[in-house]
């Protein structure tokens, strides 16, 4: 299993060194690295079952060629008890051995599942727009369009709507996606290794400007952090319900935008725009 | 008069899709000039149009099908060049005409390719298999047929009229709701899949009533050929699924037309509901196309192999296992919508359970090659590129059922490289098959091998070439449904993905050619006996093409693979003591009828010209009170004209015999060695 898990990661980095970014294979944390060994862990069981097929199909359709008349022919055998039991046991319990692996790991990597960490996370709201990504940052006051901010030693604890149709939000670096629905609040926790820059995009079609709903994610040091609050803090926007109104107008490329001071509360009215009372895509919290 | 339709809604927005209008719109003139010049129109309305005979109806849909298997490549591959070359650039599509393309391409390739295709292959095999005359229902045959083409036709308006929709071939909600998607593309989506799958669940009651009743006598259910077990569990699939999606298309559809709120973002509407409606069918409806394809791999290999399907006990209980399960893991499509780790980890758990009756299946196939004597025709070749390739298929499909592996794959090319990997070898290749295997049953002359072979090696190479790039690029973060992008490691792998495309459409063109050559040389690949490739079941008891009423004395089935052993015990094709009358169902015209206003009645909506609906529902309610009251269905088959059939059928099989050294006790391996070339 290791020894899979290595090789594969040696191939992906050659990948990597070659030119080629491999996102989902070269994790920047540790949501993302989970996700990725879950896989290749799997793979690995599955070519248990796999690999001869591969081998009986070719063997089986060179050696019992008509023209072969050396081999042997059985035309009436069609039932042998051994075989039947082995076809049925041995899938079956590598999926018994992949069913524990999706119990524990689906319950491990629940997205909604706050990360241990000694630092407090950073909590950032996000809403997706036609078609942009807002960043709103609750605790520091400020909003930003279509660029993603951490420190990188603090967890990432976002809380995700949309005010559009059904988005998805997703930094493949840094770990799986979750659908952004509107009236609704999704969440999802991340992390990264160290300071790095990632590509996040909206992966859900959603319209004309779906290739272009991408943002830079910036995982930084805590001091680079504080001092780019400080930097969104000196801009001369601001974001309340009637600027709101204008930006979450759809825009095809949006500029990465700073907002020094956001309305209180500005998630939570997006998200009462369509539903009455605040409800998560896992019902009513 | 004409509500939303006005001269805006012919397509001069943009070069390509003009294009794609004049080809629809020239076809369809193509055909009809070439019928009137032919003077053939009275003979196609009489011997075809109106005909309830299920093996004309199969062939029907077959040709719908093909026509719809080339529509739907053109939409790929105008897909595959746009995005080879869209780094940075807008290719040669805008956004809303490529958006069109990814999801006509998808709802044809799924509604109008594989499930004509399979509900063809089902009309024309099944009765034969079980040894009956008919369909239980074949009015009601005649009636899918027409729904189905209906569906088809509006779908191809939307070429001509107006847009087709841009939500993909889900059409999830909001997106596809009124806000998002105001103009009339979704509702063309929406009364296609309405009106067909009227259609396809009809189908379904049809052939499990027909399978339940009609089997002839001694025909156990476990004496069942494996292609009528597929059949089977298949349909019983569409009864249950097509309802689901019936319903979620008629709220989104309520949605839309009449301002309701199923579905919509705001006033207590939910796309969650839609998600998990259109996925109860959803998910069903990949196992509806791909167990008949594993139907038609079961015969296709013991025919080949020249020996007894291994394990068929295990085949039947594996396939009935698959058809349950489909019914239970509908929220893996959705993984990332946020349900608790409990839900998600039971659907992903009862997805990998799948995996076991489906690995059952291709291990009980590698057994039947096991010591046998495997000819290399063109039906085996698309079966062992199928097991090879469709383990892959499933291996990358486990690996999406784990909920945390999905979380990073979900929405990925990784996905759409899956879903192709499934279908493809997994229902296309196994139609395939079924094409060329059953093809000489159907039309009196076999296929020619070496252009078969041909198209095959043109279509797995070109299916590698594009879809294992999709995977990688998967890897990459790649989303799918990307009109362009700015990633530039992406562009190598898609141009790759493009020249399988090409390789692709070599096979179609192999597909073109085998059939020119073929019915070129029809008279040297004649199938005097009915039996070309030593077959094992009853349809190979039938003359090719089959007298209308199949069999004129009903076979006595006494064991599994009951044609074979009938010929091992020399009374495969005995005369009878004497011929009774057959008495047969009539042609009907109220299908063609009930077909024709169903189109009328989707445009209709699409376009809210009010008065046409009433009218075409009212022509509707016309032809089946019409149908109702006609007592007068049925005609009768003189004993006189069945022994004249029957005589001539016995003179061709003498002539086989003569031929070929061909008789009772020692069957002939080929008839034909070498093909018909």
């Amino acid at each position: 299993m290791r020894r899979i898990r290595g090789a594969a990661i040696t191939f992906s980095t050659a990948l990597l060194l070659s030119g080629c970014s491999m996102p989902a294979l070269t994790p920047k944390g540790p949501i993302a690295r989970a996700e990725r060994d879950l896989l290749f862990d799997a793979l690995g069981l599955m070519m248990i079952v796999a690999i001869p097929v591969f081998i009986m199909a070719f063997v089986f359709a060179t050696r019992y060629r008509t023209s072969n008349r050396k081999a042997r022919y059985t035309p009436d055998w069609s039932f042998s008890l051994g075989i039947e039991a082995l076809v049925w046991l041995v899938p079956a319990l590598i999926i018994v051995a992949l069913g524990y692996l999706v119990w524990t790991a689906t319950h491990r990597l629940d997205p909604y599942e706050a990360l241990a960490s000694t630092v407090e996370p950073v909590k950032v709201q996000v809403v997706a727009q036609d078609w942009k990504w807002l960043f709103i940052y609750p605790e520091q006051k400020v909003a930003v369009v279509n660029e993603l901010v951490f420190p990188s030693e603090a967890p990432l604890s976002l809380d995700i709507t949309s005010d559009t149709v059904m988005n998805a939000f997703f930094i493949p670096e840094l770990g799986g996606q979750i659908y952004a629905m509107a009236g609704m609040r999704s969440h999802l926790n991340l992390l990264a290794d160290e300071p790095g820059t990632f590509q996040g995009r909206n992966t859900q079609y959603s319209g004309d400007g779906f290739p272009h709903q991408h943002f830079k994610a910036v995982a930084t040091t805590r001091e680079a952090f504080d001092a780019w609050v400080e930097e969104v803090r000196q801009s001369s926007q601001e974001l309340d319900a009637g600027t709101y109104q204008k930006l979450a107008e759809p825009t095809i490329g949006h500029s990465v935008t700073y907002y020094s001071n956001v309305e209180p509360d500005l998630f939570r009215k997006v998200i009462a725009k369509y539903a009455a009372r605040t409800t998560g895509a896992r019902g009513a919290e | 008069m004409l509500g939303k339709l006005s001269i805006d809604a012919l397509p001069f927005y943009s070069w390509v899709a003009m294009g794609g209008a004049a080809v629809t719109v020239f076809g369809a003139l193509g055909v009809f000039a070439l019928v009137t010049w032919l003077g053939q129109w009275r003979y196609l309305w009489d011997e075809w149009l109106t005909s309830v005979d299920h093996k004309r109806i199969g062939i029907m849909y077959i040709v719908l099908a093909l026509v719809m298997l080339l529509r739907g490549f053109v939409d790929a591959i105008m897909m595959r060049a746009q995005q080879a070359f869209a780094l940075d650039s807008q290719g040669y599509l805008p956004p809303d005409h490529f958006d069109q393309i990814f999801s006509s391409h998808g709802t044809i390739m799924i509604f109008f390719m594989a499930m004509p295709f399979l509900t063809g292959l089902i009309n024309i095999v099944v009765p034969q298999q079980i040894g009956a005359r008919d369909v239980a229902f074949p009015f009601l045959n005649s009636v899918s047929l027409w729904l189905t083409a209906a569906g088809t036709g509006l779908v191809m308006a939307s070429l001509v009229i107006g847009v087709f929709s841009t939500a993909g071939w889900t059409g999830y909600p909001p997106y596809s709701g009124i806000k998002y998607s105001p103009d009339v593309g979704v509702d063309y989506w929406i009364w296609a899949l309405l009106v067909s799958g009227m259609g396809s669940t009809l189908t379904g009651i049809n052939f499990a009533v027909t399978i339940l009743k009609r089997r002839a006598p001694g025909m156990k259910l476990m004496r069942m050929p494996l292609f009528t077990w597929t059949a089977f569990c298949a349909n019983i699939l569409m009864i249950f699924a097509f309802p689901a999606l019936t319903v979620a298309c008629t709220m989104l559809a309520l949605d839309r037309v009449l301002g309701m709120h199923f579905f919509t973002n705001d006033a207590g509407g939910n796309m969650m509901n839609y998600a998990n409606l259109f996925w109860i069918w959803g998910h069903p409806e990949v196992y509806i196309l791909v167990l008949p394809a594993f139907g038609v791999f079961s015969e296709v290999v013991a025919t080949f192999s020249r020996k007894r399907l291994f394990g068929y006990h295990s085949l039947v209980y594996a396939t009935a296992a698959i058809a349950l399960l489909s019914f239970t893991v509908w929220l893996h499509h959705f993984f990332t919508m946020g349900s608790s780790a409990n839900v998600n980890a039971f659907f992903g758990i009862a997805t990998m359970v799948i995996a076991v009756p489906t690995g059952v299946k291709i291990f009980d196939w590698l057994f039947t090659m096991f010591r046998g004597r495997i000819e290399f025709s063109a039906p085996m070749y698309w079966t062992l590129g199928f097991i090879v390739t469709f383990v892959i298929g499933g291996v990358t499909g486990v690996l999406l059922a784990l909920p945390p592996v999905d979380y990073v794959m979900h929405n990925t090319t990784f996905l759409v490289a899956h879903f192709h990997n499934m279908i493809i070898p997994g229902a296309l290749f196994g139609y395939l098959a079924g094409y060329m295997y059953w093809f000489p049953k159907a039309f009196g002359f076999t296929l020619d091998e070496r252009w078969g072979i041909r198209s095959f090696w043109c279509w797995i190479v070109g299916f590698y070439l594009a879809f294992m790039p999709l995977y990688v690029l998967g890897f990459m973060g790649m989303p799918r449904r990307m009109e362009q992008y700015n990633v530039p490691e992406w562009q190598p792998l898609l141009i790759v993905a493009s020249l399988g495309a090409v390789v692709i459409l070599l096979g179609i063109v192999c597909l073109v050619v085998q059939l020119v050559v073929s019915i070129h040389n029809r008279l040297e690949a004649r199938d005097l006996a009915g039996d070309p490739w030593d077959g094992r079941t009853l349809e190979w008891m039938t003359s090719s093409p089959p007298a209308p009423y199949n069999f004129a004395i009903i076979p006595q089935v006494e064991s599994r693979d009951a044609f074979i052993e009938m010929k091992r015990r020399g009374t495969a094709y005995s005369h009878p003591q004497q011929y009774t009358d057959i008495q047969m169902p009539k042609n009907a015209m109220a299908g063609v009828f009930i077909g024709g206003f169903a189109f009328l009645l989707g445009f209709a909506v699409v376009w809210h010209i009010w008065w046409l609906a009433v009218v075409a529902l009212l022509g509707i309610f016309a032809a089946i009170t019409g149908r109702a009251f006609n007592d007068d269905t049925e005609f009768v088959i003189p004993a006189s004209e069945v022994e004249k059939i029957e005589t001539e059928r016995h003179r061709k099989l003498a002539i086989a015999r003569k031929h070929y050294g061909h008789d009772d006790q020692t069957p002939v391996a080929d008839p034909f060695p070498g093909g018909a070339a």
